[in-house]
C-alpha cells in the first residue's frame, strides 16, 4: 500500500479499551500497523521522515467496527453499493464493516463470500467482512455450507432481516456451527405476533392507529433462541435486542453460562416510539422503536456490559420506499456516517463513559470475531479514527455520502466530528482545512 | 322574496378562520373551537333544508376529493358540502386510475398540488396518510379517514347530531361499542366527546380493544349489558366481516349474541336513549334492524344529514383561513 511514510500522532486523547486507557498520549503508525504507543504528549526523538500530526487534544481511538451493515450489492445497487457504503464508513470513522447476506442473490455459498471479498479488495477503502447466510436464500429451511463459507471468510452466519422460524432448523444450525466454532446471529421476533406490525403495541401506537406487535414478540423468540443455544452449546449473537423484558432473559442466560453475546442498534439507544409521532417514516424501523423505559434499560445494559456491542444497523432505502404512509414504507435507517457522533451524544448525556461506548464499537466486536484490530497496541493494524468529540454538528441527510438519505438523525444536533480515518495506516478520510 | 345574499349574511357572521391549516384529527380541537364549529354547522342545517341550498361562500375555490379507499357516503357528503358552498368540486379515486400504479402517495400529492386546489379531502387506508399529504401540498387538507387513526369530520357530525337531539352534550354518557381496535371513528369520537364534556364508555371484546385503552380516559367494558346500562347514547361501530370467523371473534352469531345491539340490551340504557351508527351497517351482526329502524331511538339517518352540514362548516372555516391570507 502507498502512504508508507510513518505518521506520528501527538497531543492526542488516546482511548484504548484494551488497556482501559483514556488520556493524553501519542502514537506512531508505520507499515500499516501501530508501532509505538506512548502515554506522553509527544515522542522525544522522532526521525525526520516521520509525518507529525498534532491532534490538539482530539480523540484518537481504534477505528470503529460495525457488525451490521446492509448494502444493496448485489441486486439493489441504487440503494447502496459496497463502494458507497465503504466511503460512508470511512467518513464516519468506521474502518471495518460486516455486510449482511440477505442480498439478491443471497450470500449463501462460498463463491458469493469470495465475490464480496474481491469487490471489497478492489475498492480498497475499509475492511469489508461478509456475513454468510445461515439458510439457503435466507429462506429459513435448508442449512448453508457453514464450514466452507467460514473458510472463505464469512465472519458469522445469519439470515439478516429474515427470521428463522423453524426451531428444528435453527437448532441444527447452531448445533452444526459448533464444528467450526462459527457464530450464528439471529434477531428475535415472533413472526406471527410481529406480522404486519410497524410499531410497538401500546397506548401510543393505538392512538396513532398503527398496526403494532407486542414487546413480548421479542422475548418469546429470544427465549427459544437461548434455550437452543444452551442445549446445543452453539455460539449465539442476539441481533438488536431492544426490550427490557428480553434483557432480563439475556441476563439470566448469561449467568447460566450460555455462549451468547448481543448487539444494540444505535437507533434504539437514541430514539423512542414518541419519535414516530408525526408518522415520519425515517423512524420506521425493524424492530420498531420502543417506549422510553426500554431505551433506558438498553442504555443501562450497554453500560453494564450485558449488551457488549453497538451496531449502526445501516439500512439504506431509496425515497420510493420511504415516501409512503408509515405502515406502507419499508423499515430501516442509515447509520454508518452518524454512528460515532450519535454514540458520542450518549456520552455527552452523561449516561455511559466514553471508553465503554468506544469499546462497544471496537474491542468488543473485534474479540467476538477474533480480529486483531479494535485496540491501540503495538503490532495491531493501524485502523484509527481521529475525532473532535465536542465539535457541534447538525446532521444534513442530503450531505451524507451514502446513496440513500433515510437518516433518522436528519436535522438532529449532535456533537463529534470525524477529522481523519486510517485503515491499515492509510488515510481514507480527512476533513479538509 | 329575499335574495341569496341576504340568506348568507347570518351565516357569514358565524364563519371564523379554522384554528389550524388542516383538519387532520379531532384531538386538535379545543372546546371553544369545537363549539363554534358546531354552531356554524347548525346554521348550515337550516340552509340544507330549504329549497335554495346554494351559497357563494366558496365561489371560485376548488375542492378535490381524493379517495384512495372506497366510500360512498363520506365522498358524497363532502361533494355536496362543497357544491352547496359554491366550490368547484372534483372527485378522484386514484385506486382506479393510472395514478395508482407505481406512484407514491407523495408523487400523487405533488401532481394534485400542481393543479392548485384550495381544499383537499383525503381518505386513505394507512394511518398518517393525511398528515403526510398535508406536509407536501400547499392547500388545506381535510382528513376523511386515515387507516385506524382518525376520522374527525365523523366525530364532528356525531357531535352535531347529539347537540340537536339533546339539550346539551356536556354530562351525557356515550357508550361506543364494537371494534374499537380498528376504528378511526372511535378514536375521533372519544377525543371530541371528551373535549365537549361527555363521559365515554368503550364496549367490546378484549381482542377488539387497543392496547393501553385504559389510558384513554374512558371506562372500558367487556360485558355489553353493563356497558350500556344507564347510558344516554349507544354508538355502534361497524365490524368488518373478515374480522369475524375466528380472526378476532369466533363467529357472527356469537358476536351478535354478546355484542350486537338489540332491544333487550338497549332496554338497560336510559329510557330516552338514542342509537347511532356511522354506517354502513351490518344488520344482524352488530345491530338489530328493529333498533336501527326505530325512529323513536335511532339517530342514524340524522347523522347522514348532519354530515353535510358539519362538512360545510369545516370547509367554510378552513376557506376563511385562506381568505385571511394564511
Amino acid at each position: 500500500m502507498p502512504n508508507s511514510q510513518p505518521i506520528a500522532f501527538i497531543n492526542a486523547r488516546l482511548i484504548d479499551p484494551e488497556s482501559r486507557f483514556d488520556g493524553l498520549g501519542s502514537l506512531v503508525v508505520s507499515e500499516g500497523v501501530i508501532c509505538d504507543v506512548s502515554r506522553r504528549a509527544t515522542f522525544a526523538n522522532l526521525s525526520s521522515d516521520v509525518r507529525v500530526i498534532d491532534c490538539n487534544g482530539a480523540m484518537l481511538a481504534p477505528g470503529l467496527i460495525d457488525l451490521r451493515v446492509k448494502t444493496g450489492e448485489p441486486g439493489a445497487e441504487p440503494k447502496e453499493t459496497l463502494k458507497s457504503a465503504s466511503r460512508a464508513a470511512a467518513a464516519g470513522g468506521v474502518t471495518s464493516i460486516v455486510v449482511q447476506p440477505d442480498t439478491d442473490p443471497a450470500v449463501d455459498d462460498p463463491a458469493m463470500v469470495d465475490f464480496i471479498l474481491r469487490r471489497a479488495r478492489d475498492i480498497e477503502l475499509v475492511h469489508v467482512y461478509p456475513a454468510g447466510a445461515a439458510t439457503r436464500e435466507c429462506k429459513g429451511d435448508r442449512m448453508t455450507e457453514i464450514g466452507l463459507m467460514s473458510e472463505a471468510g464469512a465472519v458469522y452466519f445469519t439470515d439478516g432481516d429474515h427470521s428463522i422460524v423453524n426451531s428444528k432448523v435453527f437448532r441444527r444450525i447452531l448445533s452444526y456451527a459448533r464444528a467450526y466454532d462459527a457464530l450464528v446471529s439471529h434477531r428475535p421476533a415472533d413472526p406471527w405476533l410481529s406480522a404486519g406490525a410497524c410499531a410497538t403495541e401500546g397506548e401510543f401506537a393505538a392512538r396513532l392507529g398503527l398496526p403494532s406487535a407486542p414487546a413480548i414478540a421479542e422475548r418469546i423468540m429470544l427465549e427459544r433462541d437461548l434455550a437452543i443455544a444452551e442445549v446445543t452449546g452453539g455460539r449465539l449473537l442476539v441481533d438488536q435486542i431492544t426490550t427490557a423484558d428480553a434483557l432480563t432473559c439475556l441476563e439470566r442466560a448469561t449467568a447460566k453460562g450460555v455462549r451468547v453475546s448481543a448487539t444494540a442498534s444505535i437507533n434504539h439507544l437514541s430514539f423512542n416510539e414518541i419519535d414516530t409521532g408525526d408518522y415520519r417514516t425515517f423512524y420506521h424501523l425493524d424492530p420498531p422503536l420502543r417506549p422510553e423505559s426500554d431505551r433506558q434499560a438498553l442504555i443501562d445494559a450497554v453500560s453494564s456490559g450485558l449488551v457488549p456491542i453497538i451496531v449502526s444497523a445501516h439500512t439504506p432505502l431509496p425515497a420510493e420506499d420511504k415516501r409512503l404512509p408509515f405502515s406502507e414504507s419499508l423499515p430501516g435507517a442509515m447509520g454508518l456516517e452518524t454512528l460515532l457522533p450519535s454514540l458520542l451524544s450518549l456520552h455527552h448525556d452523561g449516561r455511559v463513559p466514553l471508553i465503554d461506548l468506544i469499546r462497544a464499537v471496537t474491542l468488543a466486536p473485534a474479540e467476538l470475531l477474533g480480529l486483531q484490530t479494535g485496540r491501540l497496541s503495538a503490532g495491531a493494524p493501524a485502523d484509527l479514527v481521529l475525532c473532535d468529540v465536542d465539535a457541534p454538528l447538525i446532521v444534513d441527510a442530503d450531505r451524507l455520502i451514502s446513496k440513500s438519505k433515510n437518516s433518522p438523525f436528519d436535522g438532529r444536533r449532535l456533537q463529534g466530528q470525524v477529522l481523519m480515518t486510517l485503515v491499515d495506516g492509510k488515510i481514507v478520510h480527512q476533513v479538509s482545512g | 322574496m329575499t335574495s341569496a345574499a341576504d340568506l348568507e349574511a347570518p351565516i357569514r357572521e358565524r364563519i371564523f378562520p379554522f384554528p389550524t391549516p388542516h383538519f387532520l384529527s379531532a384531538s386538535s380541537l379545543n372546546r371553544p373551537d369545537a363549539e363554534r364549529l358546531l354552531d356554524l354547522a347548525d346554521a348550515f342545517v337550516a340552509v340544507n333544508r330549504r329549497d335554495e341550498k346554494k351559497l357563494g361562500i366558496l365561489r371560485g375555490r376548488t375542492l378535490v376529493n381524493l379517495f384512495f379507499e372506497n366510500s360512498t357516503r363520506t365522498q358524497m357528503s363532502f361533494e355536496l358540502a362543497g357544491k352547496r358552498l359554491g366550490a368547484d368540486t372534483m372527485n378522484m379515486a386514484p385506486r382506479n386510475s393510472s395514478m395508482a400504479k407505481g406512484e407514491t402517495l407523495i408523487d400523487t400529492a405533488v401532481t394534485i398540488n400542481a393543479m392548485k386546489p384550495d381544499l383537499l379531502v383525503v381518505r386513505h387506508a394507512a394511518s398518517g396518510a393525511a398528515d403526510l399529504l398535508a406536509q407536501k401540498v400547499g392547500c388545506n387538507v381535510i382528513n376523511a379517514g386515515d387507516g385506524w387513526h382518525e376520522h374527525p369530520t365523523q366525530a364532528l357530525l356525531d357531535a352535531l347530531t347529539l347537540k340537536r337531539a339533546f339539550p346539551r352534550i356536556e354530562g351525557l354518557t356515550v357508550a361506543i361499542c364494537g371494534d374499537v381496535l380498528h376504528s378511526r371513528v372511535a378514536r375521533s369520537n372519544v377525543s371530541l366527546l371528551q373535549t365537549l364534556g361527555a363521559r365515554v364508555r368503550l364496549v367490546g371484546p378484549p381482542t377488539l380493544m387497543p392496547a393501553g385503552v385504559d389510558q384513554w380516559g374512558a371506562d372500558v367494558f367487556h360485558d355489553m349489558r353493563k356497558g350500556v346500562a344507564g347510558v344516554d347514547v349507544v354508538m355502534m361501530l361497524r365490524l368488518q366481516l373478515e374480522r369475524m370467523d375466528g380472526a378476532f371473534v369466533p363467529s357472527t352469531r356469537e358476536y351478535f349474541r354478546f355484542y350486537g345491539l338489540d332491544a333487550e340490551k338497549l332496554a338497560l340504557a336510559k329510557p330516552n336513549v338514542r342509537v347511532m351508527h356511522p354506517g354502513p351497517m351490518n344488520r344482524g351482526v352488530e345491530i338489530d334492524s328493529d333498533v336501527a329502524d326505530d325512529p323513536g331511538v335511532s339517530l342514524i339517518r340524522d347523522q347522514v344529514e348532519m354530515g353535510v352540514a358539519a362538512r360545510m362548516a369545516v370547509l367554510a372555516s378552513l376557506a376563511a383561513r385562506l381568505g385571511a391570507g394564511n
